[in-house]
């Protein structure tokens, strides 16, 4: 394949109807099929528009803060052994991660379609305090769906999210985690679609939520190939993220994607082992489905039906994930890996005590396995990996974990 | 003719109107199912709709969601929607059923192999709450195919441009969503209903068929005066839910759907054509 076919492919995606290949697409209720029309209309209008890009760059500059450092882990890098290892700094946005690139970018267009109410999904709490913390500033309503069993993990992110003005709504349905967090959010907007917009907080959904996400988070790639470029001078060679949903991988991946000579991992939570089927990693164990408006890689039982995740990190505990990556996948772009809870936590751990930064859990499954590829490399090799949010709303896991009680 | 479309043509000369009342398969309880369809229908159920357990049912309301999740815990699945039809055409052969559901079931039984099956069993329509005219085309040709009526949905918010792509691919009846809501919601406006029906009877001659909202003889007679059926969902699942809880018999179950289903039939029914 020459270089100018597969930069045609990856720019042609998705399709006039959403679609990656056979997945993604829009599969939701009739009642949004005009909501969904309405917003890819303004979506693509806004894309070409001076203004609302500038005003949009403005927002990531001067209130998220970027660019965000790449920071070379030298400690970290040389008690791994191998290649050397840079972490974009995500962690160091506004709010602690790097939902808030895609947050800035829906209300945004939430403003200009007049709408004065936004809700939201959230998983560790992240994407909600993201969504909270724009709500506040814009002067908007502000309602965040969040399981009931993540609202008692992330209690941290609960109280930010109602300091911030924003109603938090226990879901108890279902599994009580994301994936119920979105089917509520998912009944609120078919109730609510003529004042309400949906601020979905990964490159999931339906079309055209997989590429809006895809595109604002994208800055991180653009930032980081930059930034990549004047440290080294070259490529790097390999990238790593996490993937729950998948938004800050394909956020890192997207720019890079035409560079053949990049190798690319995109990290699933393995929970506590593939073999054990306690995991969230439908990319690595699952099949081709149909949820949440998209057709992707889901875990799901012989009839269909949507299987209980679990990881240590709320925000990777998804059974399904953004439909580019299914297709990323199938054409074998991307390497789709697992790492386990235990694997995650001693990452964490790592980086902690060797650099001084303390990583989101979710991230820390991209840093271990980092670990695992980097003592395959050489020296000159150079990993980038996406620190996609810093650790403090997992300290009382970590530490229940480690049996201490505040 | 299809089933479906054969009942509503056979109501409509006779100047009435579709009473089409909604079950989750194996809510309360597996074995109830089949037995709740031939109450319906003796009660004055005119098509069947059962809902297919999904677990995580996105359009519904409380009170549908806890009968999926009942369901599933009680082990229902779409193979057990397609054997109790099979049961249930032991009995009853003219009734139409229809199944409602979500895509990810039937796309994972394969279209083909879900059209087959389901033919076999005397199924007479699919109902996907999430596969619109856009993403349709797959299992529409494996329905057709078999003879199945597609129901499509179409909504409050649907543009007249998509009233007529919709319509376009349709067989059976159209099913109206009444409200912006999710299922067992409360708005319900009967002048908002009937404007959007005149709408969509300017793209078709389809007959159609409003649910969402309708919960008793009342509301029924109201929608019921522009409509051609009227869907009775949340309100019938409730009625069974406190029977079943309320810890009686089976007998008493089946009497308390049975009323509901005939106090909706008589309002109908009190409908001048």
């Amino acid at each position: 394949m020459t270089t100018e076919m597969t930069s045609r492919i990856f720019a042609s995606v998705p399709d006039a109807e959403g679609r990656f290949g056979v997945y993604g697409g829009k599969f939701v209720a009739e009642t949004l099929m005009s909501a969904l029309s309405e917003l890819e209309a303004l979506y693509r209008q806004m894309s070409a528009d001076a203004d609302f890009q500038r005003e949009l760059d403005e927002d990531l500059a001067h209130y998220v803060g970027r660019p965000s450092p790449l920071y070379e882990a030298r400690r970290w890098s040389d008690r791994v052994g191998g290649a050397r290892i840079y972490l974009k700094r995500e962690d160091l946005n506004h709010t602690g991660a790097h939902k808030v690139n895609n947050t800035v970018g829906q209300a945004l267009l939430a403003k200009h379609m007049g709408k004065r109410r936004v809700i939201a999904e959230t998983g560790a709490g992240q994407h909600g305090v993201a969504t909270a913390t724009i709500a506040a500033r814009l002067g908007l309503e502000c309602h965040v769906f969040m399981g009931e069993e993540d609202v008692r993990r992330q209690a941290l992110n609960v109280y930010r999210m109602k300091l911030l003005g924003a109603t938090v709504i226990p879901v108890t349905s279902g599994s009580r985690t994301l994936k119920d967090a979105m089917n509520e959010a998912m009944r609120d907007w078919v109730t609510n679609v003529d004042d309400t917009f949906y601020i979905i907080g990964t490159v999931a959904g339906p079309h055209p939520y997989p590429m809006l996400v895809r595109d604002f988070q994208s800055v991180i790639g653009r930032e980081a190939r930059v930034q990549i470029l004047e440290r080294t001078g070259r490529l790097p060679d390999a990238l790593v993220a996490c993937v729950g949903g998948g938004s800050n991988a394909i956020g890192l991946f997207h720019p890079f994607l035409e560079d053949e000579s990049v190798a690319i991992y995109g990290v699933e939570a393995g929970g506590h082992g593939i073999d054990s089927g306690q995991h969230a990693a439908p990319l690595s164990a699952g099949t081709p489905g149909v949820l949440h408006g998209n057709r992707t890689y889901l875990m799901q039982d012989e009839d269909g039906q949507i299987l209980h995740t679990h990881s240590v990190s709320a925000g990777l505990d998804y059974p399904g994930v953004g439909p580019e990556h299914s297709w990323l996948k199938d054409i074998g772009r991307v390497n789709y890996v697992a790492i386990n809870d235990d694997e995650a936590l001693h990452a964490f751990h790592a980086l902690t005590r060797t650099e001084g930064i303390m990583p989101a859990l979710e991230s820390a499954h991209a840093l271990a396995y980092a670990e695992k590829l980097a003592a395959t490399m050489t020296p000159e090799q150079t990993i980038v990996v996406n620190l996609s949010g810093r650790g403090d709303k997992d300290i009382h896991t970590v530490a229940d974990i480690d049996g201490i009680e505040f | 003719m299809s089933k479906i479309a054969g009942r509503f043509q056979q109501l409509a000369a006779q100047g009435r109107k579709a009473l089409i009342p909604y079950i989750v398969v194996g809510d309360p309880e597996m074995a109830l199912t089949v037995p709740l369809m031939h109450a319906l229908v003796e009660a004055g159920a005119d098509v069947i709709e059962l809902g297919v357990p999904f677990s995580d049912p996105m359009s519904e309301g409380p009170v549908i969601q806890q009968a999926h999740e009942r369901a599933l815990a009680n082990g229902a699945r779409l193979r057990d929607a397609l054997d109790m039809v099979e049961t249930f055409r032991q009995r009853d052969t003219d009734t139409p059923v229809l199944l409602m559901g979500y895509a990810n079931p039937v796309e994972h039984m394969g279209y083909a192999a879900f059209a087959d099956r389901a033919a076999a069993a005397g199924v007479d329509g699919l109902l996907t709450v999430d596969i619109p005219p856009e993403e349709v085309a797959g299992v529409n040709a494996e329905l057709h195919r078999v003879g199945m009526d597609n129901i499509f949905l179409v909504a409050p918010t649907t543009p007249d441009a998509r009233i007529k792509a919709i319509v376009g691919q349709a067989s059976g009846f159209i099913y109206y969503v009444a409200l912006k809501g999710v299922t067992g919601a409360g708005n319900l406006d009967a002048a908002d209903v009937a404007r959007h029906l005149d709408l969509i009877r300017a793209h078709t001659a389809l007959p159609l068929a409003v649910g969402f909202g309708i919960k008793d003889a009342a509301s029924a007679r109201l929608v019921g005066a522009s409509a051609d059926g009227v869907v009775v969902g949340s309100a019938l699942v409730d009625c069974v839910a406190r029977a079943a809880a309320g810890g009686g018999d089976r007998a008493a179950l089946l009497r308390a759907a049975s009323s509901l289903v005939a106090e909706i039939r008589a309002g109908l029914d009190s409908i001048a054509s």
